[in-house]
């Protein structure tokens, strides 16, 4: 394009990762994106860097390390206990124009969903949101950016030739890790932020995690998934043993979360979260596109429902025809039973 | 309290397929709609000045067409809207729509607040907020799913986080995204669309919010969509056979490599 900011692409060199850490620890994205970025900075032939912002990093540094970071950035403040989007931003564009990587890669999570595009901006980068699948092509040394749109009924692969770094988010779960070695080394760079950096004019009162048995479904590997057919509020009690016998978590179709049985940050879909777990069991849900969006990508997808026809079972690996208040407690005494020898 | 929206008209999800023959998204008979987010973010804004007083004004890149979505939020509300409108516009990435939004919001200047959605469900990228905050050099945060209390300095606000929630502290001005738990979209009054019917839109063009032409449009965007295509079909239609108790059997069967 003929923008008005014009680069010397070859002055930038290096993958960068940035390395989520909350609540006192790291975010599982943070190692997958290690496990892509170490793939992607071995065909460039150059460094991999993680980035890690937060307050009581522990041996985090070394963690990803052995999960393949060649160099750590390391900013360990108290002001960095809660998340902040114009903190973060300020302190990780600053090294970004220091340092100068090609590409910065981070989570597709709240916080990086949040803060990223405000990078973005800042070092006048182009962004490709919620990647799922991340190449280098060869004839130039370009990223190749795969994503989802039009909520998933999409795919589109996205370049940025002209400008670096070329910045994506990935989603969680899609990405692979390294295996942790611990005989890896690498270095650790402590950074110190300049006072300005750590003020904001937005400010964080309190920090809750919800009461409510409220989980991040995006991190679960099994998720038992409700719908309408559940019929009320009460179902989701069959769904939370079932889960337990399984160790999963339960998430929702947006028509219960809009009847009130279950809280949105349950939701599954184009208009709630998108989830890539091992397994998912979506129970009494009819299928609809928007709901499909949202959890296509799982590695194998159950179906319970009592209508054979219902398009939920065209993306099931396994399809159950059934009432799901006969089915769900035959499956929980199965699964029992099983354990149990 | 002035109050800007930023609003997308986008085709109705549920229509939206690429044709097979040319992986070209095919939009014939395909509805527009105002991004739901967008919705949300039109009624809090207009709930913020029932409350405290002020004004809200709507704005949207877009075809002409676009009007649509301004007329619709007039109905809802909003006392002005902007349709910023220029065939060099086109192909415009969320780099360069949040630019040229920043232009035209510096024609509505100054205002306390500017709320848009926490995603376009087209593109879905979720960037464009973001963007435009950092362009104006006014803080910003996403996904507000509740606005505690409001007074004429300050909004306490929760927005959703993976896990849970923070609480805070926004002062003006300032740029949120909202979530549809925020609030429940009002239908338009009788009323209110007659009075959107007859109400003027400012259409501004390229030249009229003074932009570079090197930022804007296709040419004007780092990113580039290089290919379209259908995602990987998945799934065959396996459903299990027999009676309920022998398909829970074959599929805790199947199901084993997860049952560790
Ligand atoms: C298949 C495909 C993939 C794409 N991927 C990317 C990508 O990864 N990165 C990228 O930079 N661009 C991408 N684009 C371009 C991008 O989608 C849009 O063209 C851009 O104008 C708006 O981005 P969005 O739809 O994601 O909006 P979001 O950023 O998701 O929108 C958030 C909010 O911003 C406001 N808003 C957005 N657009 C407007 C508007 N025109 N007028 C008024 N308010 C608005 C609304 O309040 C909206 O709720 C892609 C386009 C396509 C077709
Ligand atoms: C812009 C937009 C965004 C959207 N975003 C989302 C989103 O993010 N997530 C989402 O989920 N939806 C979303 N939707 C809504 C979506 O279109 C569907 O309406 C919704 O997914 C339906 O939920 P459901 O499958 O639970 O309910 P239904 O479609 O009513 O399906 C219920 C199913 O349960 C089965 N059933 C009934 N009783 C039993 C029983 N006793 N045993 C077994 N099976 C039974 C029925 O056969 C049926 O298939 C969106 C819609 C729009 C327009």
């Amino acid at each position: 394009g003929g923008r008005a900011v014009q680069q010397d692409l070859a002055s930038f060199s290096g993958v960068w990762v940035f390395a989520e850490f909350t609540r006192g620890r790291l975010a599982p994205v943070a190692t997958e994106l290690l496990g892509v970025g170490r793939r992607l900075a071995d065909a460039r032939g150059v460094q991999l860097a993680a980035v890690l912002l937060g307050h009581m990093t522990g041996d985090s540094a070394a963690t990803l390390i052995g999960h393949g970071a060649d160099l750590v950035y390391r900013v360990d403040n108290p002001a960095l206990e809660l998340f902040s989007d114009e903190i973060y931003e300020k302190i990780v564009s600053e090294l970004i124009r220091q340092h100068k990587p090609e590409i910065v890669l981070a989570g597709a999570t709240a916080i990086g969903r949040s803060f990223i595009p405000g990078v973005a901006t800042s070092v006048d980068a182009g962004l490709t949101a919620d990647c799922t699948g991340l190449a280098i092509r060869e004839e130039d040394g370009v990223l190749l950016q795969t994503r989802p749109a039009f909520g998933g009924n999409i795919m589109a692969t996205i370049v940025c030739p002209d400008t670096r770094p070329q910045m994506a988010t990935v989603r969680p779960k899609v990405m692979k890790e390294v295996p942790f070695a611990a005989d890896r080394s690498g270095e650790i760079i402590d950074i110190m932020p300049k006072p300005h950096q750590l003020t904001s004019r937005i400010k964080v009162l309190e920090s809750v995690t919800e009461a409510r048995g409220m989980v991040n479904i995006q991190e679960s590997d099994i998720l038992v998934s409700g719908g309408r057919g559940l019929e009320n509020e009460q179902g989701f009690e069959l769904l939370g043993r079932l889960a337990e016998a399984l160790g999963a978590k339960v998430s929702a179709s947006r028509a219960v979360v809009d009847a009130g049985w279950i809280p949105y940050p349950h939701q599954v879909g184009q208009t709630g979260k998108t989830v890539a777990p091992k397994l998912y069991i979506a129970c009494g849900i009819s299928g609809a596109i928007q709901h499909v969006a949202g959890m296509q990508s799982s590695e194998t997808i159950v179906a319970i429902n009592r209508d054979g026809d219902a398009p939920i079972f065209d993306v099931a690996d396994f399809g159950v025809v059934g009432d799901l208040y006969e089915v769900i407690p035959k499956l929980i005494a199965a699964i029992e039973r099983r354990r149990g020898s | 309290m002035k109050i800007i929206v930023c609003v997308k008209q986008v085709p109705d999800a549920k229509d939206v397929r690429l044709d097979p023959e040319t992986n070209t998204l095919a939009r014939e008979g395909v509805e527009s709609i105002m991004n739901p987010y967008d919705q949300h973010a039109l009624e809090a804004a207009v709930a913020l000045k029932e409350e405290r007083g002020g004004e809200v004004i709507v704005l949207t890149m877009g075809p002409p067409q676009a009007e649509d979505v301004l007329r619709q939020a007039l109905a809802c509300g909003a006392d002005r809207a902007v349709l910023v409108s220029d065939r060099s516009f086109a192909g415009a990435d969320t780099w360069a729509t949040s630019y040229t939004l920043a232009k035209a919001v510096e024609q509505c200047a100054p205002f306390d607040l500017i709320i848009c959605g926490k995603q376009a469900i087209d593109g879905d990228t979720a960037q464009v907020g973001p963007g435009l905050a950092m362009r104006l050099g006014i803080p910003y945060a996403t996904c507000i799913q509740k606005i505690r209390s409001a007074t004429d300095d300050e909004l306490v606000v929760e927005r959703m986080m993976d896990d849970g929630h923070d609480l805070l502290s926004v002062g003006f001005p300032a740029l949120l995204t909202v979530v549809k738990d925020i609030n429940q979209p009002r239908v338009p009054s009788l009323k209110g669309k007659m009075k959107a019917k007859k109400a003027q839109i400012t259409v501004l063009t390229a030249a009229d919010i003074k932009a570079d032409p090197a930022n804007i449009g296709l040419g004007g965007s780092p990113t580039q969509v290089v290919k379209v295509f259908p995602p990987e079909p998945r799934g065959q239609r396996a459903i299990l056979s027999g009676s309920v108790d022998e398909q829970v059997e074959q599929l805790v069967t199947r199901l084993a490599p997860y049952l560790v």
